[in-house]
Formats: structure tokens, sequence, C-alpha cells
């Protein structure tokens, strides 16, 4: 049945008008009819409210910084490198790490929708998922920089990854100078969410 | 064009605003409408390329002026009620809910962990050879839109049809989205990561040196 959502025919439309309610209505509906138990909904919350988010990227790009072996194995393979550190799972299935350098930086994007890699950063901030940063991203990514506060070197090439498919993109930011000698977690505090998507950059220690 | 959400290199939005890492949803109910989603996806009833295929069928009016998860929201009881898992006149008010023969499969709290730990990786076996390496040189299809069903789901967005790129990477064997979300098979082909410098897309690139890369799927390329 390749036809399954008319053009024409939205049932959506019956919900309430007002969000709030349009979700209560759903919720009320389903859990009547067995088919969700609310109790479930409370653990998905709870999971990526405040067990699952950007700290767990935070983590690995720490260690990528520290050790060189961890790098390598990291910009081979990521999926199985961070499966270790405990990181899977629903839109995290197939990772990729890409390393900033000098000459060039990465910027994650998802145009067509919102993918982004959820066991390493949790929920994508609302910018994330706005019209504007799907639609400007891929054709003015310095001009998007710079409303994130960024100004890159002009021999710097960016290089945007528009996450059309399952795999899911990590962005090593490059480690800040000053920062020789620091433990781990002591590194993995300068990693910003945002550095890991590509529109900021490591802070300084 | 295809639809009103492939949006990449659209003129005319305003700025970007950024958030700091603290705020993860911004209503209570962005909470539940993303859980409620995530939980009925688990009654088996639609795969993910359906329910991304439900949000952009969408009327365009509807999804520039819905907010992300009502967008969500709208999809998923647009699909409840096309896979006939609820009625509309249950979804109107109209009928008093009966029960569901699927009240089974309804994800209970202690099954939440594993489920969101096993995800749904999209890679398999596939007997459809790769036609490309790193390096090659390749063509996207001219035609933004799904060459099996006509107004179908594609993921190749419309800035990049008909534009000349390189393979960067192939990632193996993966779904094939413009079948599996039609509930024609999940088709599994070679997925690239395919390079494209941003002069090759763009009239006024802000760089001679940028590129933009997309995951592509064999049946979206050609040689030059």
């Amino acid at each position: 049945m390749p036809h399954d959502h008319s053009d024409h025919d939205h049932p959506h439309a019956l919900l309430p008008p007002e969000p709030a309610l349009r979700v209560k209505a759903l919720e009320t509906l389903l859990t009547a009819k067995g088919l969700i138990d609310p109790a479930a909904l409370d653990e998905i919350i709870d999971t990526y409210e405040n067990r699952i988010g950007p700290r767990n990227g935070a983590e690995v790009v720490a260690r990528a910084w520290s050790d060189p072996d961890f790098r390598t194995a990291l910009l081979e393979d990521a999926t199985a490198v961070v499966a270790e550190m405990g990181f899977f799972g629903r839109q995290g299935e197939h990772m990729v790490a890409v390393e900033n350098t000098d000459e060039v930086h990465n910027i994650v994007v998802c145009t067509l929708c919102s993918c982004y890699p959820w066991p390493l950063l949790g929920i994508p901030p609302g910018w994330y998922k706005s019209d504007a940063y799907r639609a400007r991203v891929v054709r003015e990514p310095r001009k998007v920089l710079a409303e994130f506060g960024v100004d890159l070197p002009e021999e710097t090439a960016v290089r945007v990854w528009d996450s059309t498919a399952e795999v899911r993109y990590l962005v090593i930011p490059q480690r800040p100078a000053g920062s020789d000698g620091m433990d781990v977690a002591a590194l993995a505090d300068l990693v910003t969410r945002d550095s890991m998507i590509g529109t900021g950059l490591a802070k300084a220690p | 064009m295809t639809r009103v959400h492939d949006m990449g290199g659209r003129f005319g939005d305003g700025a970007v605003t950024p958030e700091g890492e603290d705020v993860v949803f911004h209503a209570d109910w962005h909470r539940r409408a993303l859980a409620l989603t995530l939980a009925t996806g688990t009654l088996g009833k639609w795969n993910i390329d359906v329910s991304r295929h439900a949000r952009e069928c969408l009327a365009p009016t509807d999804y520039m002026r819905f907010s992300y998860y009502e967008k969500w929201i709208a999809g998923v009881a647009d699909m409840l009620v096309a896979r006939g898992v609820v009625s509309r006149e249950e979804l109107s008010g109209e009928a008093a809910p009966t029960p569901s023969p699927l009240a089974e499969k309804a994800l209970k709290a202690p099954q939440v962990a594993g489920v969101l730990a096993r995800g749904g990786p999209a890679d398999r076996p596939s007997d459809v050879t790769p036609l490309f390496a790193p390096g090659d040189a390749v063509v996207t299809r001219k035609q933004p839109e799904n060459s099996i069903v006509p107004g179908g789901h594609t993921r190749l967005p419309a800035y990049a049809a008909g534009a000349s790129g390189r393979v960067l990477r192939l990632h193996g064997t993966h779904v094939l989205p413009d079948s599996n979300a039609h509930d024609l098979g999940e088709a599994p082909e070679p997925l690239y990561a395919v390079a494209f410098p941003a002069s090759e897309l763009w009239a006024h690139p802000e760089h001679p040196r940028d590129e933009v890369v997309l995951d592509l799927w064999q049946s979206y390329l050609e040689a030059p």
C-alpha cells in the first residue's frame, strides 16, 4: 500500500487544536486502549532528560585528546569504540567521528528532519531542529557560525555533514591551547555540546 | 523540490538562536510528545522511514505552522489511523476507546532501557555490489524524488540533485528509505558519504574550499 498517507486526509486534525491538549488527548486515548503505559513514557523522559546527554560525548572527546591510540580507533570505527564506553542505542547505531584541524572545520546538520547522535549528545537543542539552521547551514555555514560567536580563519575550510541516512556524526573539536597536562575529567569540562556539533569551539581552560 | 521539509539551502529564514545545554525540553508536553512517539513506535506498526514520511506528508501550511513536537504528534496520529490502530471516531472523541488487540505489545517501563539500548540498526547484508569506492567521482540523480513511488519518501535533498561529487567513504549496505517507507521491503544497498564542493551546489559559495557531505544510497548515484 504505497499511498498510506493521503495528502488530503489528515486525521491529526481531529485532535484538539492546542498542542498540549493534543498530546494529552492522544496519551489518554492510547492509555485507554492499552497501547501505552504512562510509566514507560516517564522512563523514556527520565532517560533523555537526566541520564543521556552531551556529557557522554564530552567524555569521548576528552579521551580522544588524551590518548592517541584511542583517537585513532575512534576515527577508524566510532560505533565500536563508543559502544565499549557504554554509549550505544537509539539514534547512535552507526557512529562516525570527524576531527577538526587547522585545515578543516566540521559542522553537522540534518536538513530533512533532525537526525542527531542521541547516545552521545542527548536530545537535539531547539536551534538544531529549527528551520533557520536546517535551511541555512549548508549554504552559509560561516554566517551561521558567526551567530554562535565563531569566526574561522580564512585558511580553514568548512565541511558540513548533512545527516541524510542513519549514520550519526560526532565532531571532535580542536583541543584548546593551554590545556596541556589536564586530566580527562578536566578536559571533558572544556567540551561543549555545540563544539561536538561544530557550531562552537571547545572552551579555553 | 520534493516536499516542504526539504529546506536545505532555502533563502529567507532568520538568524539561528543558540541556547544553553541545560535546556532539554521547553514544555512539559514536549516531553510527553517525544516519549509517546517512541513508545508507539514499539507497537511494530511502522518503521522509522514510514514515520519520517508521515511528518513530511503534513500539508505545507501545517508543517510550517506546527512547532517541532506538534509535527511528531500529528505524524503519530495520522499513522495510528492509517494503520488501523485507532479509529477516526476514537481520535475525535466521538466514540469511546475500545481495547486494542495490540495491547500486549505495549512498551512497559522495565522494557524501556533495553529497547532504547537496542535501537534500530539500519545495516543489512545485501547482494547489491558496491559500484563506487572512496575517491570515485559520482553524479546524483537529477530529480530529488522517489523513483519507485510517485510523491514518495526519499533522502536525496533537492539542493544536491544533479550534482557532481566524490565518494569519501562506503558505510556498508543499509536499508533503502525509498522502499522501506512504503512497505516495499528494506531493499538494502550500498550507502556512501559523498562530498560536494560548495561551488557545485551554490552560485555564491562563502569560501572556495568549503564542502557539503551527504550520505547517499547507490541508487541515487551514477558514474559521471
